[in-house]
């Protein structure tokens, strides 16, 4: 299956069900762009109705925002919203929970209104429907597994079991870390730290996390969002276990499985 | 005797209450120097929000993500909405009798006696838990409650909230106990539920003794109430009566969302859509000052930022969980809410004073709160899910960054170098646009 732009189903008269909205990580990112890849793989698989925005896509402004930088938020935001709009997008899936954030909560207020669904619950949904269908988890079977809340997923918008019954459909064995779900600790890269350097203090934020993370003895972190999943693989390399542990975003987790799972039923 | 006894107590009465409400009526000023809010006026949704009274602060839900203080929390709490009522009685008592004299007793029947009993049992469980209290703070040290940022008056604050506490239950306990020896003397069954314990080892004084302590206790229970009611407004104790309005006007929209600023979204509006402007004002008219960028003193915040800074009950659970905080950085959210306060407390005194607060003079960006503690917030909201009263620390940071960045210019290098990215290139990054949906070509070719 080929994947289209919005500009190019336009072109023939039609839309798509739901737009893929990227984003930056998810697009420029080399590692992001596997989590992209991986997810786009699924809804292939699934045979979902879906587009992307392409070139004309722009980042939302989130860390622009965050920094105290209203006025390019409001310009970024102002410019997506005259491209969604255009195209007349109702209804948008994102493997960044930034990105979700952002159109969920706050676009809104300025003239954009859309149904903004995140990845891992788009993933549940579609297992929840039967339309994707995991036979087994592959070699995540029985594989101990933690989950990293992601800030905005989790605190920011209260979505705490999608992931995990994802997760529990790869019939993985979940180990939480000392604070998971609400009181999940942050991987250091949101309000625009990601960008900068940290401040002066004994120790990273990402590095303490992924300690938390090493400590339950998992084999993968299982993460929902491209920021977390950089500065997880950080800290797993900072304490110099990346021979031991991966991190990897849920989607590249059902990928996975689903290339392996038919892999054996080819063979067999 | 009895008349001036009266007479002594409606004065007192009198003089505590004023002196509250002139205290109350300050803060309450003080409160709404703060913005209003138009993107929500908080007034909405009142049924959500009562649920959110009951729940956050009648029923102190947050506050049992941690049981062990939130039990002892709660007898401590439960003890003071209910001894109110005990309260009550001694201000009717005071009034009309000028000492002791069981009211209630009088409506209740034998009743009485079982509600009593019931605040004794009470005060012994206050008793028990503040004695717990003082030794997590002082002999203990929980980490939380022994910062380097509640040194001075914050920690002396916290202790003597708890000294007072103790005296307060004590003399309730001691002043029914001596009335309860003092039933022994004459034959009947002493004292209440705990009291009658108590009283054997008092019957060994004599009558006037045992009286003169009685009343002794009495007075210095109400005295005691009377103070405890006029310190609240200097001490982070406040927040027993502003949890109740905090937990009301908290943010019902997701954790998540930041708050708008229309000033700015209509500015780029005008800016790209100039017909949409509002025509330029007329001859003579004066053009409204233009609005400030974020946030730089108390003002420039919203009312609810500044409620919030008085129901801070300095707990540290905010900061406990601060990643930028466990990780040794300057930023301390309970310390945003304290400097918040402390600078509006400062504005208040200059207006008490009659005094301008001019620009210029101190400021809470820079001079109360740091541009590095500022700087290393993640915006996780770990601070505002952990508060026990609907604080939202997280706000104010916001904002003094907004101003800081916006007014001042002021952002470090690299974040200098993301907004001239996003602005030049769509991304955070120095990515060619072209290259965006690299990714998809590659995926389509491979097939
Ligand atoms: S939002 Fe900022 S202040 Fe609050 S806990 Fe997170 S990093 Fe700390
Ligand atoms: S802001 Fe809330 S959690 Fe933090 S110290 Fe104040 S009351 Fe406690």
């Amino acid at each position: 299956m080929q994947i289209k732009t919005l500009a190019e189903f336009a072109a023939e008269g039609s839309m798509p069900d739901i737009l893929f909205w990227v984003g930056c990580a998810g697009s420029f990112d080399a590692r992001a762009q596997r989590i992209t890849k991986a997810f786009a793989q699924i809804l292939n698989h699934v045979g979902v109705s879906y587009g992307i925005l392409g070139k004309e896509e722009m980042c939302n402004g989130d860390p622009a925002r965050r920094a105290g930088n209203e006025f390019l938020f409001q310009m970024m935001a102002y410019n997506n919203i005259q491209v969604l709009n255009g195209y007349g997008v109702k209804k948008m899936v994102t493997t960044c929970p930034h990105c979700f954030n952002i159109f969920k909560n706050e676009y809104p207020a300025l003239g954009g209104h859309y149904e903004v669904i995140h990845h891992t619950v788009f993933l549940q949904n579609l297992i929840n429907e039967g339309k994707l269908v995991l036979k087994g988890g592959g070699s995540f079977q029985g594989k101990k597994i933690t989950y990293h809340d992601s800030c905005y997923l989790g605190r920011g918008n209260g979505i705490y079991e999608a992931p995990r019954e994802v997760l529990a459909a790869l019939d993985v064995e979940l180990v939480e870390m000392k604070s998971c779900r609400s009181k999940g600790m942050c991987c250091g890269a949101g309000g625009a730290q990601m960008f900068k350097e940290e401040e002066a203090g004994k120790t990273r934020v990402n590095w303490k996390r992924t300690q938390e993370a090493i400590d339950t003895g998992a084999k993968v972190i299982a993460a929902n969002c491209p920021f977390c999943t950089t500065m997880l693989i950080d800290g797993v390399k900072k304490a110099e276990k990346e021979e031991e542990i991966v991190v990897m975003d849920i989607a590249e987790m059902i990928a996975q499985s689903l290339q392996e799972t038919s892999l054996n039923n080819t063979g067999q | 005797m009895q008349i001036v006894q009266q007479l002594l107590f409606i004065l007192l009465a009198t003089v505590a209450i004023y002196l509250f409400a002139r205290n109350v009526g300050r803060i309450r000023r003080n409160i709404l120097l703060g913005r209003n809010e138009p993107e929500s006026d908080r007034k909405d949704q009142p049924s959500t929000r009562w649920k959110n009274v009951l729940l956050l602060a009648f029923g102190q839900k947050k506050m049992f993500k941690r049981p062990v203080p939130a039990l002892l929390h709660f007898f401590v709490y439960a003890g003071f909405v209910l001894i109110n009522i005990e309260v009550l009685e001694i201000l009717i008592d005071g009034v009309t009798k000028g000492g002791p004299y069981h009211t209630f007793e009088h409506f209740l029947g034998s009743f009485y006696g079982w509600v009593i009993g019931f605040f004794e049992i009470l005060a012994v469980l206050t008793l028990i838990a503040v004695i717990i209290f003082l030794i997590r703070r002082n002999i203990l040290k929980v980490p939380r409650l022994n910062m380097n940022e509640l040194d001075g008056w914050p920690r002396r604050d916290a202790n003597t909230i708890l000294y007072i506490e103790i005296a307060l239950m004590t003399m309730l306990l001691l002043m029914n106990s001596a009335e309860g020896a003092l039933h022994l003397h004459s034959g009947e069954a002493g004292g209440f539920l705990i009291s009658q314990l108590i009283a054997p080892a008092l019957s060994g004084l004599s009558d006037p003794s045992l009286h003169t302590l009685q009343v002794l206790c009495w007075w210095g229970h109400i005295i005691g109430i009377f103070a405890f009611l006029n310190y609240l407004p200097y001490s982070k104790h406040f927040h027993i009566l502003l949890a109740f309005p905090n937990a009301y006007f908290t943010r019902l929209e997701p954790q998540g969302a930041m708050r708008n600023m229309q000033d700015v979204q209509n500015e780029v509006l005008y800016m790209m859509q100039p017909e949409l402007a509002p025509p330029p004002p007329a001859e003579g008219e004066t053009t409204p000052a233009p609005p400030r960028f974020g946030a730089r003193d108390v003002q420039d915040l919203g009312w609810k930022n500044l409620l919030d800074a008085y129901s801070c009950t300095e707990c540290g659970r905010c900061t406990s969980v601060c990643p930028a905080n466990q990780t040794g950085k300057k930023l301390s959210p309970r310390r945003i809410m304290m400097a918040t306060r402390d600078r509006l407390e400062e504005v208040g005194r200059l207006i008490n004073a009659k005094q301008e607060w001019k620009e210029g003079g101190k400021t809470l960006l820079h001079d109360y709160i740091t541009v590095e503690e500022l700087r290393a917030c993640t915006t996780c909201n770990a601070c505002v899910e952990a508060c026990p009263v609907g604080i939202e620390p997280l706000d104010i940071i916001s904002q003094l960054r907004r101003n800081l960045v916006m007014e001042e210019s002021n952002a470090p290098g690299e974040w200098n170098a993301m907004f001239s990215n996003i602005e030049n290139n769509m991304a955070p990054w120095k990515f060619s646009p072209d290259d965006r949906d690299k990714w998809m070509e590659e995926m389509n070719a491979a097939g």
